[in-house]
């Protein structure tokens, strides 16, 4: 699923380190395998995320050092929150776009999911 | 120069080099600088002359050290066609275009692109901050400029990357191998993962498999996020790389873990209520790390002295448990990736290249 997808299905925008700038058009054709999502990071590392996107309530920059060890490629934060510009400074520094929406996690979740972004599986405990 | 960007092994793919360079490279740096002008006052047969003896297709009018207006080989053939090849006096100030379209010399390459498209000009001259008359700027300058930075930028990374992967193959001794050390401090959550960060890079340059790479980063940045979270003055992050494994390693002097074998269960956790807020304490953990690494080794003395042994076997799950009193205060925590031969079994399933 590309990333233009999930922000229409999610009614999303970006958070950008300039707000007067538009983001490269390229990141909208992100292509996303899989999804994601946890608000505890430990839990993020526990799935395979590779090329996938991540759905979380968390703001911190941690947010975005988690989803760049786990390789993920987009970030995308529920529940109308705004992350702090140190958050958004190091995702496009990392070269990992971060949008955000209005829904909930359980909503966000099943719009993506139903619309066919396959689930994470489990790396750990097989 | 521009700024050096962060590379990740898989954001490289997706997004193009030269996509970035439109954000990062300013307009002054690939504008011509001082650029031929010309007065209202001037005919076009001048005007002609210029063109033809610079090989240049436009140029900014000024009047009085102030841009008035723009003059461009359209303007040119509109006042041959009007006039005829041999009455070429009409003035400039008759054919010039008087709304300028300018752009900012500090601005990104991108914007004059977005004006290139939205306008159609051809050349946009290029002010600075108090508004004075810097340069001129086209679509073959943005496209040399690109170009210039493209491959400086390319010969930058490749010549790192060679560097850094040739290492082991051009120093010569029985066994050498690279050390990277870290300091991290307690409670210092703003950094937190930035060793990681540099740690997965390093590996990348070094040419280590994106996967390895991956297992790596997960491992050191949840050991790195304990000792943030968990020590009395932070810790130490030290990693040795060798051509066939990769040996990471904590350590810190306090206060150590109680119940090592508790601390292990997937879920538990000794967090406070604030650091779960932050988004950590899912005690996850250290059961992630066992996961990542083929070896696993924790020493942690409270006061007792407990150490943990951890060997994940090829088809055995089992972990090797033994007591054994360290000395000094503190924890311990040795993990080891093999590189050759890949005798571990693959954790990180492939993923599905299918996806819709």
């Amino acid at each position: 699923m590309r990333l233009s997808e999930v922000i229409d299905l999610t009614n999303a925008h970006f958070f950008l380190p300039n707000p007067t700038e538009t983001p490269d058009p390229s990141f909208l054709k992100l292509e996303l395998l899989v999804g994601g999502s946890a608000d505890l990071m430990s839990d993020v590392l526990c799935f395979n995320l590779s090329r996938g996107l991540l759905l979380t309530g968390l703001i911190n920059p941690q947010s975005v050092r988690t989803a760049e060890m786990a390789d993920v490629a987009a970030l995308l934060i529920v529940r109308g929150k705004t992350p702090p510009p140190e958050t958004v400074r190091i995702a496009w520094e990392v070269g990992i776009p971060i949008v955000g929406t209005e829904m909930t996690m359980f909503e966000a979740c099943g719009r993506l999911y139903g619309a066919g972004l396959p689930a994470a599986e489990r790396t750990n405990g097989e | 120069m521009p700024q050096q960007k962060v590379i990740t092994d898989e954001s490289a793919g997706v997004i193009t080099r030269v996509e970035e360079l439109a954000y990062e490279l300013k307009i002054e740096e690939a504008m011509t600088r001082d650029p031929n002008v010309v007065n209202p006052r001037m005919q076009m047969k001048e005007v002609l002359e210029l063109f033809r003896d610079k090989q240049i297709s436009g140029a900014p009018v000024v009047s009085s050290g102030k841009l008035v207006g723009i003059i461009s080989i359209e303007d040119l053939i509109r006042a041959l066609r009007d006039l005829g090849r041999r009455e070429l006096s009409a003035s400039v100030a008759d054919y010039m275009t008087r709304e300028i379209i300018t752009v900012n010399s500090y601005d990104s390459i991108i914007e004059a692109l977005k004006l290139f498209s939205k306008t159609r000009v051809g050349r946009l001259p290029v002010i600075n901050e108090a508004g004075q008359l810097v340069g001129i700027i086209t679509k073959g300058d943005i496209t040399r400029g690109l170009m210039d930075a493209l491959q400086h930028d390319y010969q930058a990374e490749e010549v790192r990357r060679y560097r850094a992967s040739h290492l082991f193959q051009d120093i010569i001794s029985d066994r050498t191998s690279l050390i990277l050390r870290y300091r991290i401090k307690q409670g210092d959550f703003v950094h937190g993962g930035a060793a990681s960060s540099n740690i997965k890079r390093a590996l990348l340059r070094l040419g280590a498999d994106p996967q390895i790479a991956r297992r790596c980063g997960i491992a050191i940045y949840e050991a790195e996020i304990n000792l943030i979270i968990h020590t009395t003055n932070g810790g130490e992050v030290r990693v040795e790389i060798e051509p066939h494994q990769i040996l990471m390693e904590t350590r810190d002097d306090g206060p150590g873990i109680e119940d090592v074998e508790l601390a292990m269960k997937p879920g538990y956790s000794t967090a406070t209520a604030e650091i779960r807020e932050l988004g950590f304490g899912a005690g996850m953990g250290l059961y992630n790390i066992r996961n990542c690494v083929d070896e696993m080794q924790l020493e942690s003395t409270p006061a007792k002295g407990t150490r943990l042994v951890m060997v994940p076997g090829n088809d055995s799950k089992e972990w090797e448990l033994s007591r054994a009193t360290t000395p000094g205060q503190g924890t311990r925590l040795t993990m080891k990736i093999y590189l050759h031969p890949q005798k571990t079994t693959e954790k990180n399933h492939q993923q599905k290249e299918n996806a819709p």
